[in-house]
């Protein structure tokens, strides 16, 4: 599995009990209700234990963490060392 | 979304006294035909809606229909006695002193929290002292995430953010607070016969702020529908002591004095007020803005954030679901 495969594969067994439903690439979990807080601090953890992926405060953002694509792409993006959005514009 | 001519800090104003005999009415009647009970158990803290509650509850029953519960803890604000004892004094009703401090020592509360806490900062121990705070959410656009601020003996304080167990254990032995009053207030409730007066604000209520079963559980919630400045209003009205009027609202939850809005809620209550008012009311994000002095782009993130929350803390309010509906007359 690539990462993104990997990603929509944890958003669907742990927030939608294995379900996919309508669930694509683009879909925003705050939007659609998919995660709340409490599951974007279970996402992190995810990226930190299975990527050993560390999420600056800064990078606690939409644009990082708010669609399958979106955390791919930021995880793909840390890994090879590419800067990834912040707060901070 | 369209522009509300005439929106600002005026549409919040109320005619106390209309608005208490309208509350006092609807909770004479609550009891009369659906609660059937003699009489309201309230919990005192020492804060404004805890207050106002009282005050409605005697106003619509009598004085010697409510009892007053004072319930402190080991980590309980040193004025929340003195200040709920006055509120009761003041409403001359009868007042039952609880310290849950030994409920929660058995059930292990301080153990459990000062372990989660040492999941994050080891040295956590004696004298030392802890609250949780949120990211603001006004001020930048990113996700609420939460931190840990702890103070060493030498009242040195440190900021740390949270991972998820950490966070999940604090708040889950945090929990333990709100349950085991309510458990002493229907405790009290059902040797009196009478019934539990519930004393969340519109703030807290829509926005999800309480503990399932803990806070969030009641007979009626008599201010629900009105936002905290609304409260405010009352509480002058009713004649609730200034010392408790101009407090700064707290959880009085943590060891750590801890605001609301540190907590919860991404800006102050006169704030949050009429974001929550604006929001629903169609009121633009500009116009909103103009009037609290904000940019339009940071009322958007508020306004983001109320719909979250609604979202997210929908199951709060629900009942336990069934499978199928089960009827009766």
């Amino acid at each position: 599995m690539n990462v993104k495969d990997e990603i929509r594969s944890f958003v669907v067994e742990n927030f939608l009990f294995g379900d996919a439903g309508e669930l694509t690439d683009d879909s925003s979990f705050i939007r659609e209700g998919i995660v709340d807080s409490t599951g974007i601090l279970q996402l992190v953890a995810y990226l930190q234990e299975h990527y050993q992926v560390a999420v600056t405060d800064e990078e606690l953002i939409p644009e990082n963490l708010d669609s399958v694509q979106r955390v791919a792409a930021f995880v793909e993006g840390k890994r090879s060392g590419v800067p990834c959005a912040d707060s901070e514009g | 979304m369209t522009t509300t001519k005439g929106f600002s800090p005026e549409v919040l104003r109320l005619d106390p006294q209309c608005e208490a005999d309208r509350i006092c009415a609807r909770i004479r009647e609550l009891m009369r035909n659906q609660v059937k009970r003699g009489g309201v158990v309230v919990a005192l803290s020492g804060g404004i809606d805890s207050s106002v509650t009282a005050a409605l509850s005697v106003r619509a029953l009598g004085r010697e229909r409510v009892i007053a519960l004072e319930m402190p803890e080991r980590h309980s604000a040193r004025e929340t006695l003195a200040l709920s004892g006055k509120v009761a004094g003041a409403l001359g009703i009868a007042t039952i002193v609880e310290d849950i401090s030994g409920i929660l020592q058995s059930v292990g509360f301080y153990e459990k929290y000062d372990n989660a806490v040492r999941m994050v900062v080891p040295e956590y121990g004696d004298g030392w002292a802890s609250k949780i705070v949120i990211s603001g959410v006004a001020s930048q656009p990113r996700f609420t995430s939460f931190y840990l601020v702890t103070q060493n003996a030498q009242q040195v304080q440190s900021t740390v953010r949270l991972p998820l167990q950490p966070y999940l254990e604090i708040v889950a032995a945090t929990n333990f607070k709100q349950r085991i009053r309510k458990m002493l207030e229907y405790y009290h409730a059902d040797r009196l016969n009478y019934a539990v007066a519930g004393t969340p604000n519109r703030l807290e209520y829509d926005q999800g702020f309480f503990v399932k079963l803990g806070d969030g559980a009641a007979d009626i919630k008599p201010i629900a529908h009105l936002y905290k400045s609304q409260v405010y209003q009352l509480a002058e009205f009713l004649g609730i002591p200034e010392e408790i009027r101009s407090r700064k609202p707290t959880t009085d939850t943590y060891s750590l004095a801890q605001g609301q809005d540190e907590f919860y809620f991404s800006l102050p209550y006169q704030m949050m007020d009429l974001c929550l008012y604006a929001r629903n009311n169609n009121v633009t994000a500009e116009s909103t803005a103009a009037v609290l002095g904000l940019e339009p782009q940071q009322v958007r993130m508020v306004f983001r954030d109320i719909d979250t929350k609604r979202k997210t803390t929908r199951y709060l309010h629900l009942p336990p679901l069934l499978v199928e509906e089960v009827e009766w007359e």
